[in-house]
């Protein structure tokens, strides 16, 4: 990409800093933590093609860790970013080699992804340990060794740097060889192993790195509004949610998830000022979705190639 | 736990079985024919069952005698969404079905959000607190009822698919659609058919459950899990095993909130899921993948 484009990104993604309205920054805010979770869906249901629909699983279990740090342990949160990745990783590891060891792919690794979402939903609920279905409460402890802000523009920064974080593993997969690799499987998974890619050993990574990074999300989430419940954490609007920003910005692309996150928070926030009637912002999405399969199947970034070809 | 509460669960697990094995019927057959999960299934068994009860509150028509009226209805529904929506969409890639109907899920969902809001509403029919003792236990009539019509309606779909010629079409598309077609047969026709038949079966499902059941948006979201438990445990695709997988899955999630408690209990349809998937992904009954 040429300097001005980078430049260009640059002062969009620090314009927010510069705006006095909570309001906006927050819709930033939100914009920048969607764009940061679809880039942790994309890891390895873009680049690897593993369509998941259950992957709130990992970003329930790093809420709850922040949230048990918080209440339950006193352990400072800081502390809760790499302890969620490292659960956030193991889940990742534990559910992709169980499911690519019995040969589950498309459709069937789907469901299994979101019936792993919806154990952890049940035992959230149930469970006294994780407060149950009334969730759990964060105290207020404002400042930064307690990871807690009040002014939203903080807030901002630290999910910028969460989604620079993600671009950066993002950038670094798709020049590597276990990028390489990993496009190969999903590209053509017979050639792949006939070229001796380890599939389960590499899709296994891909899911692993995935579960880590959508973890921090589960963290940062949970220390800005300092509640946490087994719907926020495993409902499986998210799923949805982070699925949906990649396929519409382009999944298995760099700056898909974050062209997807601008586009539907656009979509959103504009329909919502003109109609309020809860439901019809996310109905949009689902329309946005089929027309963006229908339509363009490489999500919005292929938009350029569309029109360079045209 | 003395022995009557065990059996009155076991009992009351087969009925809800067989409620299940309902909606389950469309799932397997659209997954048999068309080879996709059909994500939308959980969706078009709320708007259907919307349909039968602003039936039975505007007009006064009684779900039971409104089934062939929502199952008609369901079938134009079904068949116009493949023809219209899921099949151009999808060009008939795997990824892009899967997500056609996700997709569609959601519109749906959310339409009715807007149209309904999220309350909950309950229809009481006559029958809706209606008993019958059989020695120590007590059935509810209306799963009783819908018992009976989901074993009535597996064998008429199974009859539909082995007996007619159509069935004999959709059974040849969904083996070699490109075979079917050099016979003369349009395979997005069948399918469309396939879709519409399924979506019909989620009319009759809503029509036996709404005596039973709330009606609200997110309704559909307690039988996706359930209905997609089955369709893998008999085998996707399997009339047979849509049947004993749901009275299977109703007696478990019944013994399992027995067992585990209220909260708990759910999380026994989750792991037989999940062990299903990963030892055994043909099912029971099921051939290969």
């Amino acid at each position: 990409m040429s300097r001005m484009a980078w430049m260009g990104i640059a002062v969009l993604a620090l314009a927010p800093f510069a705006l006095t309205s909570q309001y906006l920054v927050n819709i930033a805010m939100l914009t920048a933590f969607s764009a940061f979770l679809g880039q942790a869906w994309n890891l390895s249901g873009g680049f690897g093609g593993l369509t998941s629909f259950g992957h709130t699983a990992f970003f329930g279990l790093g809420a709850y860790v922040a949230a048990l740090f918080a209440t339950r342990w006193g352990i400072s949160p800081w502390l809760a970013l790499p302890a969620a990745a490292a659960l956030g990783g193991l889940a990742g590891a534990v559910i992709g080699f169980a499911s690519f060891r019995a040969g589950l792919r498309g459709s069937y690794f789907a469901l299994v992804t979101l019936a792993f979402a919806e154990v952890f939903h049940v035992l959230a609920t149930s469970l006294d340990f994780t407060g149950g279905g009334q969730g759990i409460n964060l105290p207020l402890k404002l400042g930064l060794a307690n990871f807690q802000f009040v002014d939203r523009r903080a807030s901002y920064a630290v999910v910028l740097a969460l989604l620079t974080l993600a671009m950066a593993v993002a950038f670094r997969l798709r020049g590597s060889r276990f990028g390489a690799r990993l496009a190969a499987i999903r590209e053509n998974e017979d050639a792949a192993r006939a070229l001796g890619v380890d599939i389960v050993r590499t899709k296994t990574a891909a899911l692993a790195l995935s579960g880590a990074v959508t973890a921090l999300g589960g963290v940062v989430y949970c220390q800005t509004y300092l509640f946490v419940d087994p719907q926020i954490a495993f409902g499986v609007e998210r799923s949805v949610e982070m699925l949906l920003v990649v396929m519409i910005g382009g999944a298995g692309t760099v700056w898909g998830p974050v062209l997807g996150a601008i586009a539907l928070h656009l979509v959103a926030d504009t329909s919502r000022a003109w109609i309020a009637t809860p439901g019809f912002a996310p109905m949009l999405y689902g329309v946005v979705l089929l027309a963006i399969i229908g339509l363009l199947p490489g999500g919005i970034v292929s938009l350029r190639e569309r029109l360079r070809r045209a | 736990m003395s022995g009557e509460i065990i059996a009155a669960a076991l009992v009351n697990g087969l009925l809800t079985g067989g409620v299940y094995a309902l909606v389950a019927l469309g799932l397997t057959l659209i997954y048999g024919v068309l080879h996709i999960v059909n994500f939308a299934h959980g969706s078009l068994l709320m708007l259907a069952m919307f349909a039968a009860y602003l039936m039975a509150t505007w007009a006064g028509i009684d779900p039971y005698l409104g089934l062939p009226l929502v199952a008609a209805l369901m079938f134009a529904v079904g068949w116009g969404l493949y023809r219209f929506v899921i099949g151009p969409v999808s060009r008939g890639e795997d990824r892009a079905l899967l997500l056609a109907t996700l997709g569609l899920a959601v519109v749906l969902d959310n339409l009715a959000l807007v149209l309904f809001t999220g309350d909950t509403r309950q229809l009481e029919t006559p029958l809706t607190f209606a008993m019958w003792q059989v020695g120590p236990l007590l059935l509810s009539v209306p799963k009783l009822i819908s018992f009976a019509v989901a074993l009535v309606l597996a064998c008429v779909l199974w009859a539909f698919m082995a007996l007619t010629d159509t069935g004999r079409a959709i059974r040849a598309v969904a083996r070699e659609p490109e075979g079917a077609r050099l016979m003369g047969i349009r395979p997005q026709r069948m399918f469309a058919l396939a879709y519409g038949i399924g979506v019909a079966c989620l009319g009759a499902a809503a029509c036996l459950l709404l005596p039973s059941f709330y009606v609200a948006p997110s309704v559909g979201n307690v039988f996706m899990l359930v209905a997609f438990t089955i369709v893998v445990l008999g085998g996707m695709g399997s009339f047979p095993g849509a049947m004993l997988g749901g009275l299977l899955i109703g007696v478990t999630e019944s013994l399992g909130g027995l067992f585990l408690g209220e909260s708990l209990g759910p999380i026994c349809i989750s792991v037989v899921f999940i062990a299903v998937l990963l030892l055994r992904p043909t099912g029971l009954f099921g051939a290969a993948r």
